[in-house]
């Protein structure tokens, strides 16, 4: 009888020590729904088996991923060990305490290197140009533009368009032969028409599709270490930028007033339109003919240049950020040690995730991968983004309020729609005390 | 005891024999009522009252600093504001009316032997039992200008009903009140129902006019409970914002309810939401208030 009883509890002992240290061996990470995260998944599962550390990666949809996150970080909730956050939330998180601070991990690391450039400033270091970093580039992402190979190819289609803007039909190399590319191609009688672009003001939808033009003109939103507007997001540039934007609303599909990455790949699916805006991170849909009727004949092409030459695009993708409030950080970090290292950002990508890494990125077995990780490589080192001030979401908003009644129902003027966000900005930034 | 002299309970009964009295079983049901209204209603609307004079934002770890009524002065000074407000009104008149339109005259129509009434009732019935947000998808589907089939069988071409800023509203309101025109009907109904059936052979008798019949006998008696249709519809027409919110982005569509669940839930801005939710608060108040007072002048009649 007493061998049986201390067997046991020799049992419930070693059950609850195995149990505690299973409990100190699990980790969480948080990130919206969509197939990186399931990639993100299947990487972690090998972490599990290097180390015996199990890695949850908790999704949930994209509309109420940021206030999910945020209503968790500001109920201090240890739910989450890490989170995979919008580069736009970085500023609100860091300020508030609720991502831990990598510097030191970054610099140890020396990331300023491993990671490509542009994705070390936008998704990790916050303020601009302060050398503090507060995550660790993850999914890289931008806009990049998918086309119908098969209209541009088509050699009638060709002549026709040689003929009539003297110039051969190719992907364009600038918003104006992509401008002239929409209208050549907008044939509303046969229910063809030129150009998808975003134009959803729920979030950041048309803000992204109008920083594409805005960047690649050469224009800026603001000087985004003093706060100063007037000049920069009503510059001459950008007028004409968001005129052209507006101009390419006038071929796209009809109803195309609240479109984001859903309908602008649909456009390509459904034959709607001869070229389409979206984020490289829906384009293994694009590619795959379960999903796309069209795969074998669509093609991508970099957000083309603006007038002055140059070129860039709207940045998506997020960073991979420690929550204050986890009970494991220190594990946390050692995954994160993991995650650096090239042969995982290698695997990564092979997965389906884009990896910012540069030395992956500028590998030819990346390149090659698939038919737009070349158009991503090339956008990657190019990209640009919206504020990160911790009033990020007002800006938007202001944004999305001045100049979708411009774009889509052609209200005012460019001019004057920046006008008037610029003075709405200006009394944004100091309500919150910026302007010093 | 004094619970025997206040018991009327049957004395053979479970509970009686468990020694409840009326009062313990009062209570039991009262009070986690009134726990649970005062938890989760009275006691964040009070706390959000006291955030609504405050620079409060839950994104933040900044303490709440006191501002006294600025949210307050800046909500009803910004013309955004007031142009989400002009557009929840107008949405509201468009969109009750014709539900008491479409619902009192789909009642008129059943209100008489007509086979399969039973029936008929509960499929006009089914729109009311969707869920919002299944309603909005489904519309957009429906309104969408390249495949939709209103488009198709009104032989409207490519006519854009939700990218059209000046269409789109009207269009979350025929959404509306496709859905919610039954709820009007089934009260109405029954309102119909009630009416003694002696005034019309009455009226009949004395050769009153179709006309002359609904306005002074159909519409004086179903008044009543069309009015506590109409405090409901347009209560919740305020409210709207899963419709507008799922059908279109159009500026012109930004109810209310829409600017401040950007304002809580996009911006952060927890104190100046609170205050606005309380100033929408104010406002569905007095117009039920209003209302109320009809109902009862009715009432009297």
């Amino acid at each position: 009888m007493r061998k049986t009883l201390t067997g046991f509890l020799a049992g419930v002992g070693l059950m609850l020590a195995s149990g505690q240290s299973a409990l100190a061996q699990e980790l969480t990470i948080f990130w919206a729904e969509w197939d990186p995260a399931n990639y993100l998944q299947e990487l972690v599962n090998e972490y599990e088996a290097q180390t015996g550390v199990k890695v949850t990666v908790e999704t949930t949809p994209w509309a109420d991923f940021q206030t999910k996150a945020f209503t968790e970080f500001n109920a201090k909730g240890s739910a989450y060990d890490m989170v995979v956050g919008d580069s736009q939330w970085i500023g609100a998180a860091s300020e508030a305490g609720h991502y831990v601070d990598l510097t030191d991990f970054f610099n140890k690391h020396k990331l300023n290197e491993v990671m490509a450039p542009a994705t070390v400033k936008y998704y990790s270091e916050y303020p601009a140009n302060s050398g503090k970093y507060w995550s660790i580039p993850a999914e890289g992402d931008a806009v990049g533009w998918s086309y119908r190979k098969d209209w541009f190819e088509d050699p009638k289609e060709m002549e026709a368009f040689k003929a009539k803007y003297g110039y051969d039909l190719a992907p364009p190399k600038t918003w104006a032969e992509m401008r002239d590319i929409a209208e050549f191609f907008h044939r509303p009688d046969q229910k063809r028409y030129g150009i998808a672009i975003y134009t959803d003001n729920s979030y950041d939808g048309l803000v992204m599709g109008v920083e594409n033009a805005i960047f690649s003109y050469g224009g800026e939103l603001g000087d985004y270490q003093s706060y100063k507007v007037d000049g920069i997001i009503n510059s001459e540039k950008n007028v004409k930028a968001l005129e052209m934007y507006r101009e390419l609303y006038g071929f796209t599909p009809p109803g195309w007033a609240k479109t984001f990455f859903v309908e602008n790949n649909q456009a390509i699916t459904e034959n709607l339109a001869a070229m389409s805006m979206n984020y490289f991170a829906f384009f293994p849909a694009l590619v795959n003919e379960a999903s796309n009727p069209n795969a074998k004949v669509t093609g991508f092409f970099a957000n083309p240049a603006g007038p002055g030459g140059e070129q860039f695009a709207a940045l998506g993708g997020q960073g991979i950020s420690v929550v204050s409030y986890s009970e494991n950080q220190e594990e946390a970090m050692k995954f994160l040690e993991w995650f650096i290292k090239d042969e995982t950002q290698k695997r990564w990508a092979e997965l389906g995730g884009y990896t910012a890494s540069a030395k992956v990125l500028e590998s030819p077995e990346f390149q090659n991968a698939t038919p737009y990780n070349k158009a991503f490589y090339e956008t990657m080192f190019k990209v640009k983004d919206f504020w990160a001030t911790p009033e990020y979401a007002e800006l938007l908003i202001q944004m999305n309020q001045r100049i979708y009644p411009f774009v889509t129902a052609g209200e005012g003027t460019a001019k004057k729609a920046l006008d008037s966000l610029a003075a709405d900005w200006n009394a944004t930034f100091e309500k919150y005390g910026r302007h010093k | 005891m004094a619970t025997a002299v206040m018991t009327s309970l049957d004395t053979k009964s479970r509970a009686a024999s468990r020694g409840m009295s009326d009062i313990r079983i009062r209570n039991l049901f009262i009070i986690p009522t009134i726990l649970f209204l005062i938890v989760f209603n009275i006691f964040p609307l009070i706390y959000s009252l006291g955030y609504s004079f405050t620079d409060f934002r839950a994104s933040s770890n900044a303490p709440a600093n006191f501002v006294g009524l600025q949210n307050y002065r800046e909500l009803l000074n910004d013309p955004f504001i007031w142009s989400n407000f002009a557009i929840t009104a107008k949405y509201v008149i468009v969109s009750v009316t014709g539900q008491v339109i479409v619902g009192f005259g789909t009642a008129m129509l059943l209100n008489r032997d007509i086979p399969l009434k039973g029936l008929l009732t509960t499929l006009l019935l089914l729109p009311m039992m969707l869920s919002m947000a299944v309603v909005g998808l489904f519309w957009k589907l429906l309104y969408d200008p390249s495949f939709g089939i209103i488009n198709y069988s009104l032989g409207l071409g490519s006519f854009e009903w939700l990218s059209n800023p000046d269409m789109a509203l009207y269009a979350v309101a025929i959404t509306d009140i496709w859905m919610w025109s039954p709820f009007v009907m089934l009260l109405s109904l029954a309102g119909l129902s009630a009416v003694p059936k002696h005034l019309y052979e009455a009226a009949a008798i004395d050769r009153a006019g179709p006309f002359y019949t609904f306005f002074r006998i159909t519409l004086p008696l179903v008044a009543p409970i069309l009015m506590i249709a109409i405090i409901f519809r347009t209560m919740e027409a305020f409210k709207t914002f899963d419709l507008a919110y799922i059908l279109t982005s159009q500026p012109t569509t930004e109810v209310i309810s829409i600017r401040l669940y950007k304002m809580a839930f996009q911006e952060w801005q927890t104190g100046r939401s609170c205050a606005l939710a309380y100033i929408v608060l104010i406002m569905v108040l007095a117009i039920t208030n209003i209302y109320v007072k009809y109902l009862n002048k009715v009432k009297e009649r």
